[in-house]
Parts: structure tokens; C-alpha cells; sequence
């Protein structure tokens, strides 16, 4: 059944978008990334306007986090006041983002830093992941299954502004997990993503949140972001594609809650294996279109836009 | 507007002195894009209508083509710097059609000669104008060609040579395919009347191409009201997410 989009002027076939949705929507619950990272490129694939693509993925994402942050608010793994803290951060972080990003655009440049950005942060946060999780899997093999000891003593417990995170179990400053919010922002904004897959090691490497709690918060921080970016595109670009979003969100939280209830499943390092395997391939794709030989060197845009 | 006046000119000329004139048919004069839009077939047909009898010089041969708004286009072009393939230089294509068909009675080279398709823009390369190429970037030509070939994969540009039938020189008929990703506003059709390469009469058109129904009312809605768009996008999400997450639980509970 094809469909005609009315922002993005393209007719597509309504199951194609339903069964994405739905394939993205999986992963999003099982590992509590918003899936943009890997539906915005599929839609640049299907034929989506770019532009269109990445505002209305921020409108899907909201759906998906918020069908995901549900489940985990019920099973009580969302830490509410570390995600409050990580929000204020995003907002500011996205906030600067779209400045980056507008100043990016007027250099002519911006496909291509995106891409940059994509295969650097992808492949930097999959291969620490990938190595970690496999590390992990083997000592928990060898030892008997005991925990490896996680919380060392850093600079980060010597910052001021101390803070209890009872679900998280911590007792930290702020100033590391605002910081992150900020990061993450700026990136999310740049990328067109909710920033769950930088936002999930940060929490467990830098911040060093359990995992079980790690997946709830990053979506319950996602929601606000994504929410915070979808109108500044509605706003100013009058990118966000209502209909393309529907058909998307209705696969994305049929299948966030199906993933949802597989991360119940499995064990830790095996979602994080998982994630960072995911991270990898989509990295790899991106970085071989940078350095293959395009079959067209042309490319249009809309003239004067720009 | 002195190259609108003598352009208009050009035009009035030739059809002034015909003495073979088109009487034109649509089948539909104006495209709907509903929710289902999945691209369209316009039939355009017609006679020619003469006073004298058929001159019986070369045979009446009939062009007709279909062109989209002009818009200009922005044309990037990728070079390898340090190992990855990267936007180097940039060419402003003054103005190029959104979608362009030609549909010819005959291969194209015989039906007009070069000297009249510079006159009447008729071949998809003259339909776009390409004045301020920049041109001290190599082969500024090389860009206006790109916007052909990449049109053309995507099927918005089409050459289709012998597809105008035409009985007796007097009707003709083709029927031409509009894709699923056109965009709004007034297409022009466009019939040239040939002998021996030379345009004998012309006859043009307005197609009307519009989002009717449910695409209007949320295309509209977004340029006027983005506010409230972007947050019935949002309040949307948000009941998605929400009745997902209810439906699933009602489900497992049962």
C-alpha cells in the first residue's frame, strides 16, 4: 500500500515504514536507545529527504522512549532524579547544538561532519564496548560468575556539589552527570539522534550507574530531548512529517515493547555485546560510503537555501 | 522584461503565420494528491486544424512535453581529499523544471532541428538554464548534466522518442506518466506542430497539480501553525507510547 507523505512530497509503501519501525522499535527497548542512529540513515535509504528524515526520527523517538520508559518506570529501574539532572543538561547541550549545527550548514559542510561525527562516535563508544563486554563475559566464565569490582575511587568523587542518586545507588557530585547531559545534547542536536548510544557507556563508564538502571534513565532523558528537538524543527524548519512519524511510531512502540520484555531476559554483558556489535556494523556502512567511490559524485539541493 | 517581451514575441510569431493549428484534449486537467497519490497517467491528445489542405511536403510530426515549476538547484560535486570522499565545489543551477517529459512522433533529431529547440527550450538540456555558472570551475557543463542524470534515475526526466501516435497528420495522442514524488504546483504542456524540423504551430497548457484533503490540511497546517503542529506531533507520540505500553500490559495480564 503506498502512501503519499505531505512534508516530504515522496509515496513510499506504508508496510515498509510499519516493519521499520517495528525492527528499530526492538532494539530501542532491548537497549534503550532511541534508534535514531540507525533509522535515520535507513530512512536517507528508502528516499526521505534528509532534513525531513532527522526531524521527524526526534518525533518517533519521543513514542518509542516513551512506550519503553513506561515499562522500566513499572519495574522501578528509572532513576528520576539523575534523569532530571541529565535533562537540564540536554536541553542546554541541544540548545548549543543547533547553533553548531546552523553554523556548520552555512559552511557547506555539514553531510559530510555528520558522518564524521557518526563514524567516530560510533566507532569509538561500539569497539570500548565491544572489548569491555567481551572482557567481562570472560572473566565471568572463568572466575565462577563473580562481579568484577566496578566503582573505583576517581576524580570524579572528589567534585563538589555532592548528590544522592538512592536508585542508582550513588553519592556524587553533580557536576559529571550535568556535564554529560550537556555533551550529549550537543551531539543529539548535530546528529539528528536521541543519544542513547553515547548517553548508555557514558552512564555506565563515566558515571558508573548499574546497567539495569542505565536503560530507563537514558529514556526517560531522551524523551525531553527529542521532545525539545522536534519543535525547534516543527518551529523553524517545518521538517517534522506527521504521517511518515505516525506509521513509524506505530511499528516503533509495538516493537519497543516487545524489546523491552527481551532485555528482561538477558544477561547484562550480553545486551552490551549486542549494542556494541549493532554500533560497529552501522559504523563500518557509514565509513565505507565515505571512502568508496560514490557511484554519482553530483549531488542537488534546494539552490538559495543554503 | 525586455527578454520577456522579445520572448513573447518568438513565441507569438510563428503561431500567427500557422496555417495548421492544434485543438487540444486532457484527460484531466488537474492531478489530486491524496493520501494514496501513487503516481498518475495524463492522456493528451488532439487535431490539427487547417483551413488548407495537407501540405505534402514532409509529414506533420508532433512533439509534446510536460515540465514541472522551475526551481534553482544547488549542484555539489565530491573529490577525494585525504582518503574520503568530500563536497568540493558548488554549482548554482539558475533554474531547472521539477520534472520534465518530452514525448516525440519520432526519434528526436529528425522531428526539430537544434535551431528551434534553442528557440522553444523544447530538449530536456535547454529546459535548464544554468546563465551564472560560475566559470572558473572546470567543466561548469559537467554540473547541468548532473542535474539531467540524477533527475533521470529518479525518473522525474524522461526523453520518450516515438510515443506521440499520429493518424492521417491530423491526431495525435501519448500518455504520460506522472510519478508517485511530484511535487505541488502548475506543470506546463507543451505541443509543438513540426515540418522538416521546423515548429509550425504551438500550443500550451496548465496542469494543475495539488494536495487535496488530509495532505493539504496537515502541509498547510505545518507552514501556518507550526507551533501547534510540532505539538499534536508530540501529543501523537506521546499517546502512541503511552497506549502501546497499556495495550501490551492488558495482554500479558490475561
Amino acid at each position: 500500500m503506498q502512501i503519499y507523505l505531505p512534508i516530504a512530497e515522496v509515496s513510499v509503501n506504508a508496510f515498509l515504514l510499519l516493519g521499520l519501525g517495528g525492527m528499530v522499535g526492538i532494539l530501542s527497548g532491548m537497549f534503550g536507545v532511541g534508534g535514531g542512529f540507525l533509522m535515520t540513515p535507513l530512512l536517507f535509504f528508502i528516499g526521505i529527504p534528509p532534513a525531513v528524515a532527522v526531524a521527524t526520527e526526534a518525533n518517533q523517538i519521543v513514542a518509542s522512549s516513551f512506550s519503553g520508559v513506561l515499562a522500566h518506570f513499572r519495574r522501578r529501574t528509572v532513576d528520576i532524579k539523575m534523569g532530571l539532572v541529565l535533562q537540564a543538561g540536554g536541553l542546554v547541550g541541544a540548545a548549543l547544538g543547533v547553533l553548531v549545527f546552523n553554523y556548520l550548514k552555512a559552511m557547506g559542510q555539514v553531510d559530510l561532519l555528520v558522518k564524521l561525527c557518526y563514524v567516530v562516535f560510533l566507532g569509538v563508544v561500539g569497539g570500548l564496548m565491544f572489548i569491555e563486554s567481551l572482557n567481562a563475559i570472560r572473566k565471568s566464565k572463568k572466575a565462577g560468575g563473580a562481579p568484577a569490582a566496578r566503582r573505583q575511587r576517581s576524580w570524579i568523587h572528589a567534585l563538589p556539589l555532592k548528590m544522592r542518586f538512592r536508585t542508582s545507588g550513588l553519592y556524587i557530585s553533580v557536576i559529571p552527570p550535568v556535564m554529560v547531559g550537556i555533551c550529549v545534547g550537543i551531539l543529539a542536536a548535530i546528529m539528528g539522534v536521541g543519544g542513547g548510544f553515547i548517553m548508555v557507556p557514558a552512564m555506565i563508564y563515566i558515571l558508573g550507574m548499574p546497567t539495569k538502571v542505565v536503560i530507563g534513565t537514558s529514556l526517560f532523558q531522551i524523551i525531553t530531548v527529542t521532545a525539545f528537538t522536534t519543535m525547534l524543527h516543527a518551529t523553524t524548519n517545518y521538517t517534522v512529517d506527521i504521517v511518515l512519524a505516525v506509521l513509524l511510531l506505530i511499528g516503533g512502540v509495538i516493537g519497543a515493547q516487545i524489546g523491552t520484555r527481551i532485555g528482561v531476559y538477558m544477561k547484562a554483558e550480553q545486551l552490551r555485546i549486542l549494542l556494541a556489535l549493532m554500533v560497529l556494523i552501522v559504523c563500518g556502512k557509514l565509513a565505507l560510503d565515505l571512502l568508496l567511490t560514490p557511484s554519482e559524485l553530483f549531488s542537488l539541493g534546494a539552490g538559495g537555501g543554503h | 522584461m525586455r527578454r520577456l517581451l522579445i520572448a513573447a514575441l518568438i513565441f507569438a510569431l510563428p503561431v500567427q503565420a500557422a496555417e495548421e493549428e492544434v485543438v487540444l484534449g486532457l484527460s484531466q486537467d488537474r492531478v489530486a494528491i491524496t493520501a494514496d497519490f501513487d503516481g498518475s497517467e495524463i492522456l493528451i491528445f488532439g487535431a490539427v486544424k487547417r483551413e488548407t489542405p495537407i501540405p505534402d511536403t514532409e509529414p506533420l510530426e508532433v512533439i509534446v512535453t510536460v515540465s514541472g515549476p522551475d526551481h534553482p538547484v544547488l549542484v555539489r560535486r565530491k573529490e577525494r581529499k585525504l582518503g574520503i570522499w568530500v563536497n568540493v565545489d558548488a554549482v548554482l543551477v539558475d533554474s531547472a523544471p521539477s520534472f520534465y517529459v518530452v514525448a516525440t512522433s519520432a526519434p528526436f533529431d529528425q522531428v526539430l532541428t537544434d535551431i528551434e529547440d534553442l528557440r522553444y527550450r523544447v530538449s530536456i538540456e535547454r529546459a535548464i538554464r544554468s546563465v551564472g555558472a560560475a566559470m572558473h570551475i572546470r567543466g561548469a557543463q559537467e554540473f547541468a548534466d548532473a542535474v539531467v542524470r540524477v533527475r533521470a534515475n529518479e525518473q522525474l526526466y524522461a526523453v520518450r522518442e516515438n510515443t506521440v501516435a499520429v493518424d492521417q497528420q491530423t491526431l495525435f495522442r501519448t500518455a504520460i506518466d506522472m510519478p508517485a514524488n511530484l511535487t505541488e504546483g502548475d506543470y506546463t504542456a507543451r505541443i509543438f506542430l513540426t515540418r522538416s524540423g521546423k515548429v509550425v504551430s504551438s500550443y500550451e497548457t496548465t496542469i494543475d497539480v495539488r494536495k487535496v484533503g488530509l495532505e493539504r490540511f496537515l502541509f498547510t497546517m505545518s507552514r501556518e501553525q507550526p507551533f501547534l503542529y510540532g505539538l499534536m506531533s508530540l501529543a501523537i507520540a506521546i499517546a502512541a507510547g503511552w497506549g502501546a505500553s497499556a495495550a501490551f500490559r492488558l495482554l500479558r495480564n490475561n
